[in-house]
């Protein structure tokens, strides 16, 4: 699991999430910890009612959780495995939401994403918007290579 | 599972994560205080934990599925533990909303473990 680049002894001013951010984290932690607990139950219980459903909760799971690492790490890898993971999250209940209110016997079974997260309170609709501003806000040093050359000496000690 | 210690803990799960996002929105450190809120809603869930795995022998069975109930309960007591590490590590206001969101959450837990405990077939 250990395979980042960077030192997880990196200072506090080095991660990209901080002040605010760290609440946008938690939210994401929550919702990680919520789909996979759901995800679990739903394979272990009724996985062959609905298979294409809960495959997809399932991945919605697991993105949720690199979503949540990718927003803590620093880096220009992980701002763009936080970029990809979030608009694939925004992407999702955008397309599965109106496909559940549209065809609702495609999804018969809840999955994150239906009628737009409702289940979660709209948390899933509402949370890839946050994350979006906040990286958008908080680019990698703009212009020029993501890490600064003190950033490089401290996350690529090899070389 | 017992209704009423069920609503009792939804209220005080409500009341810290309250507490804590107001004390957060208003510039304080993690405290005493909003820790202790949390280490409350943390007691209160392992005595539910407790309650849950006694009940049945007293003709007090769950009408959900025990599979999802106990994931929820597992889930909620791992919250407040680790926003209190949080704030332990990050002493600032932002670590004193995150026990806010915990405690929120754990509110929202309980009661979808209400739901499946007393409501046939959700």
């Amino acid at each position: 699991m250990n395979s980042a680049p960077q030192s997880p002894a990196a200072p506090a001013a080095r991660r990209r999430m901080s002040g605010i951010g760290r609440v946008l984290v938690a939210v994401y932690g929550v919702l990680a910890l919520a789909a996979l607990g759901r995800s679990f139950v739903q394979i272990v219980q009724k996985f062959d009612e609905a298979p294409l459903a809960y495959a997809l909760s399932a991945l919605a799971a697991v993105v949720y959780v690199i979503a949540t690492i990718a927003l803590v790490r620093s880096g220009r890898g992980w701002y763009r495995v936080a970029w990809a993971t979030i608009v694939f999250e925004f992407t999702g209940v955008l397309v599965v939401g109106t496909l559940s209110v549209v065809l609702p016997g495609l999804f018969p079974h809840d999955t994150v994403w239906s009628w737009y997260g409702r289940g979660y309170l709209f948390i899933p609709l509402v949370l890839p918007v946050l994350g979006m501003w906040w990286l958008a806000k908080h680019r990698p040093a703009a212009g020029t290579p993501a890490e600064t050359p003190l950033a490089v000496a401290a996350e690529r000690p090899a070389s | 599972m017992i209704e009423w210690y069920t609503w009792v803990q939804l209220g005080v799960a409500v009341a810290a994560g309250l507490l804590c996002l107001v004390l957060g929105l208003a510039g304080r450190k993690p405290s005493d205080l909003t820790i202790g809120a949390l280490a409350l809603v943390e007691l209160l869930l392992v005595a539910q934990l407790v309650v849950a795995l006694l009940a049945p022998a007293f003709g007090n069975a769950p009408s959900g599925s025990v599979l999802e109930f106990y994931t929820y309960l597992v889930s909620a007591l791992l919250l407040p533990p680790a926003a209190a590490l949080w704030a332990l590590l990050e002493r600032n206001r932002w670590s004193t909303v995150v026990l806010g969101v915990a405690a929120f959450s754990v509110g929202v837990m309980v009661y979808r473990m209400l739901q499946i405990w007393t409501v046939q077939g959700l």
